[in-house]
């Protein structure tokens, strides 16, 4: 038997419309931005706190897990695995550009885990974007 | 650092992802978490059985 706190708390197709219309105001890719340039840094922005701080915590933990095995930043795509791995490897955003500066990365892959580590960079960067795009459905709505 | 703590590494950090992205609720994201892990850890020691027994 639904009470009266019941009803006025139940989310009716009026007021689901206000909070999607509320959801829509301001620049709704501010998070999709945010996030795939520092991660975690769209669901900070959204208050999402300890989401963002796992999600930094394991693209960044992933990431430098990476380069700590001597895994290689793709800069020079030669075919189309390369072209493929340079894209997972932008979807780290800054880190990658800050990595890139620092000059952290191995030329070429030498030892066993150097290969394991360019993976964990790609698969870093591909997560990032996947967190991003999760900020992105939070800001419109589209996820509670 | 081992093979093996480079996988047990990967699922933790992939699993993490995926529980927070694909579901709503914090125990909903736990179990998936949890769910991705072992699928990613098991699935890594049975192909690993599963080249070894080829191999010989």
């Amino acid at each position: 038997m639904a009470t009266e706190e019941n009803k006025i708390a139940a989310p009716t197709p009026a007021t689901k419309s206000a909070a999607q219309a509320e959801s829509q105001q301001g620049f709704v890719y501010l998070p999709l931005i945010a996030g795939w340039l520092v991660p975690g840094a769209g669901h900070f922005l959204l208050r999402k706190w300890y989401r963002g701080a796992l999600l930094a915590a394991s693209i960044v933990g992933m990431f430098a897990m990476g380069i700590v095995m001597q895994g290689k930043l793709h800069s020079n795509p030669h075919d189309i695995l390369d072209i493929l791995s340079l894209a997972g490897d932008l979807g780290n955003g800054l880190l990658y550009v800050v990595s890139r500066v620092l000059g952290l990365g191995a030329e070429h892959v030498q030892v066993t885990t150097a290969d394991y580590g360019t993976r964990f960079i790609v698969v870093a960067g591909l997560l990032n974007v996947i967190a991003a795009v999760d900020a992105h459905n939070l800001r419109t709505g589209r996820k509670s | 650092m081992t093979h093996f703590a480079a996988v047990l590494l990967f699922a933790l950090f992939a699993s993490t992802v995926f529980g927070i992205t694909m579901r709503e609720t914090p125990m909903r994201m736990l179990r998936y978490g949890a769910y991705c892990f072992v699928l990613f850890v098991g699935s890594a020691i049975a192909l690993s059985w599963l080249m070894f027994l080829i191999a010989r």
